[in-house]
């Protein structure tokens, strides 16, 4: 019932995201302008340029980061036991941005020798990288006997966090005022970058983490009673960690590599998901890909809106929405006695 | 069926299991005693795989522990640890069924779930969020998800049941309830292993007793034959005297702190 509700939710979002914008796009209008492309009919008229060669992919894009993100971060509450693991909270988000925007430095000083760097695939393979880094540290660090504790976790996060933003600050220094817009894109993301050849990479990546995750779900719900539970229950729990640590750094890599750091998603999706439908990760994951990925189109299509003709950093409605929910759930979490 | 050769377990410079034979046998309870630190969940952990032992060999149904698939192994024998935190609104119910997950079918076996709740008398619970539940009733639930992992039906192949310290937030009633259930698996030819406290409940439903101290067996045998009251005393480091039960025919142990 509620994931029926989600994918109409999600569909719904896809149309208000195609159809909103400086310029409106009713949606019989967009139907026919697809129907054309289906079909092959001259292009026609500046409503057919906007909504394919910019609308189309950005939207598609949403739905991918949207949805990955929320998978991630539900795979990673799931992983480390606890709700207020989130990508950006965590620094793995931070991670994927320090990777992401080596490689852009290493581009510019090495690009002509090194021809691989150049290469399309080369800027989130590199964000993976940073993610992944980051994640395993973490997991190293915050770990003890299989419990995670809380206040390490997120304070690696801080830590993680802060260490990118004096990297990316360092790069604002340098930066020339035209680089200077593109940099703030890393800290409080944006969808301004889709265009068709993003979304053919990132494509990929986000499917694997959506389709795969759901593989995981028999594992991650006996993982909420213990690690050492979930191994006497028949689980391989080290093989299943690692790759799920793998699932979540290619997915928020990828996501952070075309659309900067955008927060509090993968935290506010799974559990408003969980508000719905409970716990069970064999709903939670296909769910949270729903919400997130309507949730992230919608996000997207007010942050063009409403400071029209201007864009504003989607990270900004995120993180306007998504902190003081972090707090509530921390009060909620300090009133159940779990924090440790 | 669980055996184990020449266990040793070391830690630094710490031998905390030290070169441990033991046998524990299909179709009866049997209790590891000994005071805090003498290495009790520790063994249970080695014997569990849980922790790998620097030496030795355990056993399984005759089959060395390393050798089991897990899959199998988590239908052979079900453990369940000192008490931990589940960090998500699951009802007590699903974590009941979080038992079957070996076997796949957690889809179809409400009913079954409801029967090992009601073991463990609390069927009452089914449907309550284990994050609101207390230490003793989800103490129960864990006991009731450990229980559907192997089944109560009998058995001939010496499956396990591995249980440390299950009673240690349960009222006398339900103390009891918990380890009449455990010894009633025996009963049925399940291999009971568990850690305990308290001696006279041990005393009262254990089959066999192993004693530990500092990470050795110092004694095994029937409740009756290990716990004498100058053994209870050095193992305690206590002062010691043992009665009969007036309830039961099993030994009863009275025990104060030895005149400095």
């Amino acid at each position: 019932m509620v994931v029926a509700a989600l994918i109409v939710a999600a569909i719904g979002s896809v149309i208000v995201g195609l159809s909103l914008g400086a310029v409106r796009i009713p949606p019989g209008e967009i139907l026919s302008i697809l129907w054309g492309k289906l079909t092959g009919a001259a292009a026609s008229g500046t409503h057919d340029a906007v909504l394919w060669h910019l609308r189309a992919p950005r939207v598609v894009l949403g739905l991918m980061v949207g949805a990955g993100l929320s998978v991630a971060g539900a795979l990673m509450q799931g992983l480390f036991r606890n709700p207020l693991a989130d990508p950006s909270l965590i620094g793995v988000s931070s991670g994927a941005a320090l990777g992401a925007v080596f490689s852009i430095v290493l581009g510019g000083v090495l690009l002509p020798t090194l021809p691989f760097l150049h290469h399309a695939g080369f800027l989130p393979m590199a964000a993976f990288a940073g993610a992944l880094g980051v994640t395993l540290f973490i997991q190293r660090l915050a770990n003890t006997s299989g419990y995670t504790a809380v206040a390490t976790l997120l304070l690696a996060g801080v830590a993680v966090n802060a260490l990118v933003g004096a990297v990316i600050g360092f790069a604002t220094f340098l930066a020339t005022d035209a680089q200077l817009r593109t940099l703030s894109f890393w800290t409080l993301g944006s969808l301004g970058a889709a265009d068709w050849k993003i979304v053919g990479i990132a494509l990929p990546f986000c499917l694997g983490l959506v389709t795969l995750a759901p593989l995981f779900a028999g594992a991650l719900n006996a993982l909420s009673l213990g690690e050492a539970e979930a191994a006497h229950l028949g689980y391989a729990v080290e093989r299943i960690k690692g790759l799920i640590i793998f699932l979540t750094a290619a997915g928020v890599g990828v996501c952070v590599a075309y659309t900067g750091i955008i927060g509090f998603v993968g935290l506010v999706v799974p559990h408003l998901v969980r508000l719905m439908i409970g716990p069970d990760h064999r709903w939670l994951i296909p769910g949270s890909a729903l919400l997130g990925a309507s949730l992230l189109v919608l996000a997207d299509t007010t942050a063009r809106v409403i400071v029209a003709p201007a864009e504003m950093p989607i990270g900004i409605l995120t993180a306007a929405f998504g902190a003081p929910f972090f707090l509530g759930m921390l009060l909620r979490q300090r009133r159940k006695a779990l924090w440790s | 069926m669980i055996e184990a050769r020449q266990l040793s377990f070391r830690v630094r410079e710490r031998e905390l299991v030290r070169s441990l034979n033991l046998r524990v046998r299909p179709g009866e309870f049997t209790a590891i005693l000994g005071p805090n630190g003498a290495g009790k969940s520790t063994l249970l952990k080695l014997l569990c795989g849980q922790l790998k032992p620097t030496t030795g060999t355990i056993f399984f149904a005759g089959k060395p522990l390393a050798e089991w698939n897990a899959r199998d192994l988590a239908k052979y024998r079900a453990v369940l640890p000192q008490q931990s935190a589940v960090p998500f609104d699951f009802t007590a119910l699903e974590v009941v069924l979080l038992g079957r997950s070996p076997y796949g079918d957690a889809g179809s076996q409400e009913a079954l779930a409801r029967e090992a709740l009601r073991m463990t008398d609390s069927e009452h619970l089914a449907d309550r969020v284990v994050t609101t539940l207390s230490g003793g009733e989800l103490q129960r639930v864990q006991f009731a998800r450990v229980l559907l992992q192997i089944g109560w039906k009998p058995v001939s192949d010496g499956r396990c049941l591995m249980l440390d310290e299950p009673i240690s937030n349960l009222d006398p009633a339900h103390q009891h309830g918990a380890l009449q259930v455990a010894r009633n698996m025996a009963r049925r030819g399940v291999t009971v292993l568990v850690v305990l406290h308290d001696l006279n409940l041990a005393a009262q439903y254990a089959d066999h007793v192993l004693l530990m101290k500092q990470g050795a067996i110092v004694a095994e045998g029937a409740p009756t034959e290990v716990m004498t009251a100058d053994r209870i005393g050095e193992v305690f480091s206590v002062r010691a005297r043992i009665t009969k039960n007036p309830l039961c025919e099993a030994p009863a142990v009275f025990v104060e702190l030895p005149p400095r």
